[in-house]
C-alpha cells in the first residue's frame, strides 16, 4: 500500500470516527462539540503564531466578535435587538423561534459573524501587525481585553448582563449533537483550507516571514498584506467557530466567554505549542490531549484544577516547548520525509542510545 | 458623558481631586512597573506574574495585621518573603527561560500567575480584604479635594523606596554587577560576574518591589486573588510608553496613567476605565510603531 | 500513519474513563446535583452556598432522610466547581446531567451562571432548585425547570427607596424632589437590581444624578465618589457583590461623602462592620433573609435555630446566601415526598405546586418559579449590629435616616 492511499484511508477512518462519535458517546457530545471548536481555535491560532511567527494573545478577538455577530444578527431577523436584550426585567415578554427562524437566523448568522471577524481582522491587522515579537503579543493582549470591557459596558448588546442566544426549538431535536456536527464540518474544512493553503505560495511566504521577515521584504514579498490576509483568514474560521461557541453554550458572557482572553485565548495558544506549533497535525493532537486533560482535571482535582493547569503550561513551556508533533519528529525524522544521513548527530546519538 | 465633562468645567476643584487622587495611585503603578522594567531590561523577561507578586505582598500585610502588626511593618516584611520567592522561582523555573525567546517567559510566567492565584484562592477564600491602617483624611478646598493619608503614605514610601533602588543600582557591587549584565551579559560573564546569581538577584529584587507595593495596595485600596492582571498590563504600559532603562520615564508615565485613568474613569463612566487603560495601550504602541515605521524600523 | 491511530486510541480511552465513576452509585440515595463556586470571585459566596445545601442535607439525613412513596432515601450533593464563569457552569450542569446521570439539580451562586446554566437543564428537562439567581431575566425565557426560593433582585432596595420617601421630610424634600445617585456593578445580578430601582424611583418620582456602572474588576471607586460629592445626591446605592460593597464603605469614609441615605446590597456578606467598624454605621442593606426573622419548620426549628447550627458548624453567622441554599434542598426534599416517585417530570410538577413555610420563610412559586411569598427585608447597621428596619412587621426598630453627617 502507498503511502497517500493509507493517509487517505486514515483520513477517511477519522472522519467516520468523528460522524459516529455522537453515538457511540452520547453522554460527551457537548464535551466533543467544544473540542472540535478547540481544534479550530488552534489551528487557526497555529496560522498565524507556528506558520508566520506572530504570537498573538488577540485572537479571541475574532472568536467574540463572530459570537455576538451570529447571536444578535438570528435575534435581529425577527425581533428588535434592544428589546430582546432589555427583557431582562418586568414584562413578561417570550421571544419564541420557530425552527424556520432559527434554521434562517443560523445560516445568516454564521456568515455575518465570519464576515465581521473578518473584517475587524483586517482593520486591527493593518494597525498592528506591523509590530513584531513581544510588542505584537502585548498589544494583541490589549485588543481582547478592551474589545471585552466594551462588550461589558454595550447596552445594546446585553452589556454585562451577558446575552441569551435564541431558545431552540424542539423541532431542532438533540441541540448539543446538531452543533456536534457544525464544529466538527468546521474544524474539517479548516483544517482542509490549512492543509492546502500551507502547501502555497503563500503558505511558503509566512514561512518566509517567520524566518526572517526583513529578509522575505527584501525579497520583494509584500509582507503587510500577507499578514494581514494570513490574520483575516485565521479570524474567519474563528468567526463561524465563535457563532457555533455561543449557541452551543447558550448564554454568552462578554468577557467569560466571548472575549475570554485568561481562558480561551491563552488556551488556543496552549493547545498549538502543546502539540507542536507550525506543524499541520500538532494543533489538533494538542487540542484533543488539552480537552482531554482539562475536563480530567475538573473531575478529580476539585478546586485545584487551575493550578494542575498552570502547573502544566509551566511544565510545557519550559520543558516541552517544541510539543508533541516536533518531539515526534526529532524522534523518528523518516516518518517526516526527512531523510537522515547516517552522520548527521540526530543519526548518531540515535545509534549511541538504541 | 458631556455632563461629566461639564462638571469637570464647572468645578475645577474636582479636576484636582482626580488628579491628585490619580497621582496617589500612580505611583504604586509606577513602583510595579519599575520592577518589570528592571527584569524586562536586564533579563529579557516580560513578567506575567507581575500583578500576583502585588497580590501576594497584599497578603503578607493582612496576615500581618491579622497578628495585631502595623501594617507599615509589612512593607519591608513583604519584600523580604517575596524577595526569597523571586530567588527560589528563578532557580526552579526562571532560569530556564532566561535565554529563551520572550514569548516563552510571558507563558511560563502566566502559569506562575494562575498557580499563585489559585494557591491564594485556597488559602485566604476569593473576598476582598484590606489591611486598615487607621490613618485618616487630608481635605482641600472645602473638602472638594479629599486625600487618604495612607494613600499619600503609599506614595511617600513608593518615593523613597524608588529612591533606595536607583541609588542601589548605581552604587553597590550587585547593583552594578546587575547594570553590566544588562548591557552585555557575554562580556559580564567574561569579567568574572556570576550572571546566574545577578539574573536570580533581578528577579528576587522585581519581586520584592511588588511585595513592597502590594501591602501599599492592601492599606490602601484592595487585595483579592484575582486582581494582577490590571497591575501586570499596566506595568507593561508603563514601560512600553517610557522605554526600558528610563527611570525618570518610567515614574513619569506611572503618574500620568494613573491621572488619565481617573480622569478617563470619571469621563466615559467608571466601567469603561479598565477598557481606557487597554486602548490607550494599544494606542500607544500602534503610534510608535507608525512613527518608526516612517523610518523603516519597527517595534521588536 | 502511527500518530493518527494513537490519536484514535487516546481518544477512546480518555472518554471511558468517567463513564466507570457514574455507575458507582447506592440505590438508597438521591444525588442531587450543583456546580458551585469553589475558585474565582464568587468564591466566598460559592462557599455559603455550598454550607446551605450541606446543612440541610446532612440534617435531613440524620432525621431519617426523604420519604418518597414507601421507600426513604438520603440525599447527597455531587459538586463541581465551575470557577465563578458562566460558560463552565454551562459545561458542568451538561457533564452532571449527561456523564454523572443528575436528575435534579441545585443551583449555582450569582445570576450569571445561573443563567447559563438554566438553558442546559431546560434542555434536559431536569428540574433546577436554585437559590442564588435573582435577576428577573431568569424568569422572562419561558422557562419551566427553574425555581427559586429567593426574592428576585428588582425587589432588593425596594424597601430602601420607600424608606427614603417616607423620610424625605426630614430632609426637608417632598419625595419627588429627592435625587439619587447609583453606582451598580456590570453583571447580571447588579443590574437587575438597578433596574428594579428605576422602577421604584420612576413610581415615587424621584431623579437619577449619577447612573454608574462599575467595572467588574473593581477596587477603586473614586471618580464616581468625587461625583457624587458634587453633585450632592439624597441617596446613594451602590451593588457589586461583596466586593462592591467593601470598596464603597471603604471609600465613602476617606472621602467623606456625606449623603444622607446610603444603601447597598451585600454588606454582611462583606462583613462590612468587622471590616470597618463604625465607619458602616446607618448603612441600609438588603437581605432576603435574617436570623431574627419569626419564621420556623420542622427541620432546622425557626430562623435562630438556623444560625445558631450553621455557626456551631461553620464558626460564623450564616449570611442569608447560606439560607436560601439550605431552603432549597428543603423545597426539594418537599417535592420527592409530595411526588411519591422520583420522575424528573412528576418532581417538577410537585415543584410547582410548592406552598411550604421554611425556617427561610414562605415559598411558594409563580408560574415562571419564582418565589413570590417570601418579602425582601431591609437591614441598618446600628450601633455595630445588622438591625431589621423594614418591612414593618418583622422590624426590630426603626431606621436612622437621614445618617447623621460625620
Amino acid at each position: 500500500m502507498n503511502n497517500g492511499a493509507a493517509r487517505l484511508i486514515g483520513y477517511l477512518a477519522l472522519l467516520a470516527a468523528g460522524l459516529a462519535a455522537p453515538f457511540l458517546f452520547p453522554a460527551y457530545q457537548s464535551q466533543m462539540a467544544e473540542l472540535w471548536l478547540f481544534i479550530v481555535f488552534a489551528l487557526t491560532w497555529d496560522l498565524i503564531g507556528g506558520q508566520m511567527g506572530y504570537n498573538s494573545f488577540g485572537n479571541v478577538v475574532f472568536l467574540g466578535v463572530g459570537m455576538y455577530a451570529c447571536a444578535l444578527t438570528q435575534v435581529g431577523l425577527f425581533y428588535d435587538v434592544s428589546l430582546y436584550n432589555q427583557a431582562r426585567g418586568g414584562g413578561a415578554t417570550i421571544f419564541t423561534f420557530d425552527w424556520q427562524q432559527y434554521l434562517e437566523g443560523l445560516a445568516v448568522g454564521l456568515p455575518v459573524g465570519a464576515a465581521l471577524a473578518a473584517v475587524t481582522a483586517a482593520f486591527l491587522g493593518s494597525l498592528v501587525l506591523g509590530m513584531r515579537g513581544q510588542y505584537f503579543a502585548i498589544c494583541t493582549l490589549g485588543l481582547g481585553i478592551a474589545a471585552g470591557e466594551i462588550a461589558n459596558g454595550w447596552e445594546w448588546i446585553g452589556a454585562g448582563s451577558g446575552m441569551v442566544p435564541p431558545n431552540a426549538p424542539d423541532a431542532i431535536g438533540n441541540l448539543a449533537r446538531f452543533y456536534y456536527y457544525f464544529a466538527m464540518a468546521l474544524a474539517v474544512l479548516t483544517f482542509l483550507v490549512l492543509r492546502h493553503l500551507y502547501a502555497t505560495h503563500f503558505g511558503l511566504a509566512i514561512n518566509a516571514i517567520r524566518d526572517d521577515e526583513d529578509k522575505a521584504e527584501s525579497m520583494g514579498l509584500r509582507t503587510t498584506r500577507i499578514k494581514v490576509t494570513a490574520w483575516i483568514i485565521s479570524a474567519f474560521f474563528l468567526g463561524i467557530a465563535g457563532g457555533i461557541m455561543g449557541n452551543l453554550k447558550r448564554f454568552i458572557d462578554p468577557v467569560d466567554t466571548a472575549f475570554a482572553g485568561p481562558t480561551f485565548g491563552v488556551w488556543m495558544v496552549l493547545m498549538a505549542i502543546l502539540g507542536g506549533k507550525g506543524t499541520l497535525w500538532g494543533p489538533v493532537i494538542g487540542a484533543i490531549v488539552f480537552q482531554v486533560f482539562k475536563e480530567v482535571s475538573w473531575t478529580y482535582l476539585l478546586g485545584w484544577q487551575r493550578v494542575a493547569l498552570g502547573l502544566l503550561i509551566v511544565l510545557i513551556v519550559v520543558f516541552f516547548p517544541q510539543g508533541i508533533m516536533g518531539f515526534l519528529r526529532e524522534r523518528f525524522p523518516e516518518r517526516f520525509g526527512h531523510r537522515v544521513e547516517s552522520d548527521s548527530p540526530v543519526a548518531l546519538s540515535r545509534e549511541r542510545a538504541g | 458623558m458631556l455632563d461629566n465633562l461639564e462638571i469637570l468645567v464647572q468645578a475645577p476643584v474636582i479636576t484636582v481631586d482626580l488628579v491628585l487622587n490619580g497621582l496617589l495611585v500612580g505611583a504604586i503603578f509606577a513602583l510595579a512597573a519599575y520592577g518589570m522594567a528592571l527584569v524586562w531590561g536586564v533579563m529579557n523577561i516580560i513578567n506575567i506574574a507581575q500583578g500576583e507578586f502585588v497580590m501576594l505582598g497584599g497578603y503578607v500585610a493582612i496576615v500581618m495585621v491579622g497578628y495585631g502588626l502595623h501594617p507599615l511593618l509589612a512593607v519591608p516584611a513583604a519584600a523580604i518573603l517575596l524577595f526569597c520567592l523571586g530567588w527560589v522561582l528563578y532557580y526552579s523555573v526562571i532560569f530556564r527561560v532566561v535565554d529563551r525567546d520572550l514569548f516563552i517567559s510571558i507563558l511560563a510566567t502566566f502559569g506562575i500567575s494562575i498557580v499563585l492565584q489559585q494557591l491564594m484562592n485556597t488559602v485566604f477564600g476569593g473576598d476582598v480584604q484590606i489591611a486598615d491602617a487607621k490613618l485618616g483624611t487630608v481635605f482641600l478646598f472645602d473638602g472638594f479635594v479629599s486625600l487618604a493619608q495612607v494613600k499619600l503614605l503609599a506614595f511617600s514610601l513608593a518615593a523613597i523606596l524608588g529612591a533606595i533602588l536607583i541609588v542601589f543600582l548605581k552604587r553597590s557591587r550587585l547593583g552594578q554587577a546587575i547594570r553590566a549584565t544588562a548591557q552585555n551579559a557575554r562580556a559580564a560573564r567574561v569579567l568574572g560576574i556570576d550572571t546566574n546569581r545577578v539574573y536570580a538577584a533581578t528577579y528576587g529584587l522585581n519581586a520584592a518591589l511588588c511585595g513592597a507595593c502590594g501591602a501599599l495596595v492592601a492599606m490602601a485600596y484592595t487585595i483579592h486573588p484575582y486582581i494582577g492582571l490590571p497591575y501586570t498590563v499596566r506595568s507593561f504600559m508603563i514601560v512600553v510608553v517610557a522605554g526600558l532603562g528610563n527611570i525618570g520615564g518610567v515614574i513619569f508615565a506611572g503618574l500620568s496613567l494613573g491621572a488619565a485613568e481617573n480622569i478617563a474613569g470619571f469621563v466615559f463612566g467608571a466601567q469603561y476605565q479598565l477598557a481606557f487603560v487597554f486602548l490607550l495601550l494599544v494606542a500607544v504602541l500602534v503610534w510608535r510603531n507608525w512613527r518608526l515605521a516612517r523610518k523603516r524600523e519597527y517595534l521588536k | 500513519m502511527l500518530h493518527h491511530r494513537k490519536l484514535a486510541i487516546a481518544v477512546m480511552t480518555t472518554a471511558c474513563l468517567p463513564v466507570a465513576t457514574a455507575l458507582a452509585q447506592s440505590d438508597e440515595t438521591i444525588t442531587l446535583g450543583a456546580a458551585v463556586s469553589l475558585t474565582g470571585k464568587y468564591t466566598t459566596n460559592g462557599e455559603h452556598t455550598q454550607r446551605g445545601y450541606d446543612l440541610a442535607v446532612s440534617k435531613i439525613n440524620e432525621a431519617g432522610g426523604v420519604k418518597v412513596g414507601d421507600k426513604t432515601y438520603k440525599l447527597e450533593v455531587k459538586y463541581y466547581d465551575d470557577e465563578s464563569t458562566p460558560a463552565r457552569g454551562a459545561e458542568l450542569a451538561e457533564r452532571l446531567i449527561q456523564q454523572d446521570g443528575v436528575q435534579f439539580m441545585l443551583g449555582p451562586y450569582s445570576s450569571g451562571i445561573t443563567k447559563a446554566v438554566a438553558p442546559v437543564t431546560e434542555k434536559h428537562k431536569i428540574p433546577m432548585v436554585e437559590a442564588n439567581g435573582a435577576s428577573r431575566s431568569l424568569f422572562t425565557n419561558g422557562w419551566q425547570y427553574i425555581f427559586a426560593t429567593l426574592s428576585t433582585s428588582e425587589q432588593y432596595l425596594t424597601g430602601a427607596l420607600t424608606l427614603a420617601a417616607e423620610n424625605a421630610d426630614k430632609l426637608g424634600k417632598k419625595p419627588e424632589e429627592m435625587t439619587v445617585a447609583l453606582a451598580f456593578e456590570n453583571d447580571p445580578f447588579s443590574q437587575d437590581v438597578r433596574a428594579g430601582v428605576l422602577d421604584d424611583m420612576e413610581k415615587l418620582g424621584m431623579k437619577v444624578v449619577i447612573d454608574d456602572q462599575l467595572p467588574r474588576e473593581l477596587n477603586d471607586m473614586a471618580a464616581t465618589l468625587t461625583k457624587t460629592k458634587a453633585l450632592k445626591p439624597d441617596l446613594l446605592i451602590v451593588s457589586g457583590h461583596s466586593k462592591g460593597a467593601a470598596t464603597a464603605v471603604r471609600q465613602i469614609n476617606e472621602m467623606k461623602v456625606n449623603v444622607p441615605i446610603l444603601a447597598m446590597t451585600h454588606c454582611d456578606s462583606a462583613d462590612v462592620i468587622g471590616k470597618f467598624g463604625e465607619g458602616a454605621e446607618y448603612t441600609l442593606c438588603a437581605t432576603q433573609w435574617s436570623p431574627t426573622l419569626s419564621y420556623s419548620d420542622d427541620l432546622f426549628g425557626s430562623a435562630g435555630d438556623f444560625a445558631t447550627l450553621f455557626e456551631e458548624t461553620y464558626g460564623y453567622a450564616p449570611p442569608y446566601q447560606a439560607a436560601e441554599s439550605a431552603a432549597a434542598v428543603q423545597v426539594f426534599a418537599d417535592a420527592f415526598t409530595r411526588a411519591g416517585e422520583l420522575d424528573p417530570q412528576k418532581v417538577r410538577d410537585a415543584l410547582s405546586q410548592t406552598d411550604m413555610m421554611t425556617f427561610y420563610g414562605q415559598i411558594k412559586f409563580d408560574e415562571t418559579g419564582k418565589n413570590i411569598a417570601k418579602p425582601m427585608a431591609l437591614y441598618q447597621v446600628l450601633n455595630g449590629e445588622y438591625k431589621v428596619v423594614s418591612p414593618s412587621n418583622f422590624a426590630e426598630t426603626s431606621a436612622v435616616v437621614p445618617r447623621p453627617s460625620m
